[in-house]
């Protein structure tokens, strides 16, 4: 059977107005939903290896907006992406002067698991098209978000 | 245009595809073509040879190691972090362009001075040496990789430096200037040794540590560089750094398959990892190489001493392939103050061969690199354009990037060279009474036009020397490429 987006993440992992106002505390938020649905064993493990992430990058922020705190970890059950929108924008460092509004928290686990990691990795290729970023800023529920990654993310 | 492009990041989950994308996007807006490999977590998606042999320029959007680079050394080449390509994929093409028109590879400089970029500088050192690769995946030509590395970053501080020193020799008081101190009486000499002399300083352990970079990523950093800076300390010179740096990586490499436990996995790249390494690494520069380099040295000088200078030309060759051996190392020492000492006693002859040996390494290397431009690579060939100074001056260092680079090659064609001009030296009857200062100090040379013609002579030896040995590597490299290419084929 084809993989889908469905396989990596779900409206339960769509957060359309973040809580938290700064790095730690919105990866965080994001983390928890991704704890809560089953998708990681352990989440101080997995947060530590994003923002060791963070750190060594000098952070994943870009200049579209966009910020993809992300890690491969053995605390991670599945592949996963936990999606987020900022209405402020959160500064995640970076090349980017910008705040970034829209995050997208990629869980990987540490074995092989290539066909979720790559459609993942379509998901971030997607997200160089204005267009798409442009659908997802005017999604007005987790289910329209959900409804445009089916469209645009595929194998 | 048609363009290859190689996007990696550390965790290859997202930079790598999102810079692939955005240099797509770009490439398809300009109506370039471009093939871009994906070395991620998601199976790196290979371009393949008739992409390859069909482009005309490289862009590299990585800041981790990259696998394979030999397969485009040929092109010219830019290299960008992922976030540039993703963030400034227009200024990004620009500059790809800029590099064809003008068919070179540009400096990775900002990939150097963020301090990431695994074999980073390796773009430049790999870039243009046509045939100049390594067989792909081999064992050699990992080693190579890394050497290569090492020497990208350590080349520099042989060009600033020697460059510097032979100013010094210039404005100074040629013999008096390396005693002068800047701090305590100004001059410009002065200032220019001292400035040189430091940069010198770096050469191992920036050599060692960037080696260990290249095998282990960023904490190979700290272990290389102290074990090459206990390299300058134990007198093991520029071999000694190359051992330390494959040390230092090797021993991270093993820590890294160390099963720690999760908690402790964040401490593990900034304090396990180069903590222990270094530990490690420094105690067998200390005892394993330092103890018996100093006894080998011993053993050298006393042997040297105890042969006399009964017979000249004999002595003239050996010298000759001590100072060619390992450019400031321990057996270059002992030869060069084997010199210097019998200057004292008022015996001038070998210190004459000894200079003459010791110019001829950069120079015979600058020569080949003017004949044989293509047996070079892009960083190679400016390097040997100091080394015509630094040669002309003495400066021996000035060969230990193309020695670095390619030991197993170099050194034996830069012996032959120096043991000829060290033979003939003596042969000639010339004679020295300055220890140091080459062009500037030949006044002071007895004998002059024999002296130079043993140099001359010397250098064309070595720069020969030298084309029949990388020309011999990159025939061997063709056969080995197409063997790996007829298996690939096979396979498919």
């Amino acid at each position: 059977m084809d993989l889908t987006i469905d396989d990596v993440t779900s409206t339960e992992l769509i957060i359309l107005d973040l809580d938290a106002t700064e790095r730690d505390a919105a990866i965080a938020e994001m983390a928890d939903r991704l704890v809560a649905q089953g998708r990681i064993s352990d989440r101080d493990a997995y947060v530590n290896a994003v923002l060791e992430r963070e750190r060594e990058g000098g952070g994943t922020g870009m200049e579209m907006g966009v910020a993809i705190p992300h890690a491969k970890s053995e605390a991670v059950n599945n592949a996963s992406v936990a999606v987020a929108r900022s209405d402020q924008g959160i500064d995640f460092g970076g090349d980017s002067e910008q705040p970034s509004t829209l995050l997208f928290l990629i869980a990987a686990p540490a074995g092989g698991d290539d066909l979720h990691v790559r459609l993942l990795s379509r998901l971030s290729r997607r997200l160089i098209h204005e267009s798409f970023r442009q659908k997802l800023y005017d999604a007005s529920s987790p289910d329209e978000v959900m409804e445009t990654l089916r469209e645009e993310v595929t194998l | 245009m048609k363009f290859v492009a190689v996007t990696a990041c550390p965790t290859g989950i997202a930079h790598t595809y999102m810079a692939a994308e955005a240099l797509e996007e770009e490439a398809k807006k300009r109506g370039h073509e471009i093939a871009v490999e994906t070395q991620g977590s998601a199976g790196s998606e290979k371009v393949n040879d008739s992409q390859i042999s069909g482009a005309v320029g490289v862009i590299y959007a990585v800041d981790t190691n990259v696998d394979g680079r030999e397969r485009f050394s040929h092109l010219p080449s830019v290299e960008v972090t992922p976030g540039e390509a993703i963030n400034h994929a227009a200024r990004v093409l620009d500059r790809a362009e800029k590099a064809v028109e003008e068919g070179v590879s540009e400096e990775p400089a900002e990939t150097a001075a963020s301090g990431r970029g695994g074999g980073g500088a390796a773009a430049a050192a790999t870039g243009g040496g046509g045939g100049d690769g390594p067989g792909r995946s081999s064992k050699t030509g990992m080693v190579r990789q890394w050497l290569m590395t090492g020497v990208s970053y350590m080349l520099p501080f042989v060009t600033a430096g020697g460059i510097l020193i032979a100013l010094a020799f210039l404005v100074g008081d040629t013999v008096e200037v390396v005693n002068e101190d800047v701090y305590e009486q100004f001059s410009f000499g002065a200032l220019f040794f001292k400035i040189g002399s430091t940069a010198f300083q770096m050469i191992g352990p920036i050599l060692g540590g960037f080696i260990a970079y290249a095998m282990a990523d960023r904490p190979g950093i700290a272990p290389g560089i102290v074990a090459g800076l206990l390299a300058n300390d134990n007198g093991a010179g520029f071999l000694g750094a190359i051992i330390g740096g494959l040390l230092a990586g090797a021993v991270v490499l093993g820590l890294k398959r160390v099963p720690f436990p999760a908690s402790l996995r964040s401490l593990l790249p900034v304090l396990f990892y180069p903590l222990i390494a270094t530990f490690v690494v420094g105690t067998i520069m200390i005892l394993v190489v330092g103890e018996p380099i100093a006894a080998a040295t011993d053993a050298l000088t006393s042997w040297l001493e105890g042969m006399g200078t009964a017979n000249a030309i004999v002595l003239g060759v050996i010298l000759g392939l001590m100072m060619a051996f390992d450019m400031g190392g321990p057996v270059n020492k002992v030869a060069y103050f084997f010199g210097v000492g019998l200057v004292a006693e008022s015996v001038y002859a070998p210190m004459a061969a000894v200079m003459a040996a010791g110019m001829t390494p950069p120079l015979g290397l600058a020569l080949a690199t003017v004949v044989r431009k293509r047996l070079f690579n892009v960083q190679e060939q400016e390097a040997g354009k100091a080394a015509w100074v630094m040669g002309a001056s003495f400066i021996t260092e000035g060969a230990i990037p193309f020695a670095a680079a390619d030991p197993i090659r170099v050194i034996p064609a830069l012996m032959a060279g120096s043991a000829v001009a060290g033979g003939l030296s003596m042969a000639f009857d010339a004679t020295l009474q300055a220890p140091h200062g080459g062009i500037f100090v030949f006044p002071l040379v007895g004998n002059p036009f024999l002296y130079v013609l043993a140099i001359a002579i010397g250098t064309v030896v070595t720069a020969v020397s030298v084309i029949l040995l990388k020309e011999f590597r990159s025939a061997q490299d063709e056969t080995a490429d197409t063997t790996d290419e007829t298996t690939e084929a096979a396979r498919a």
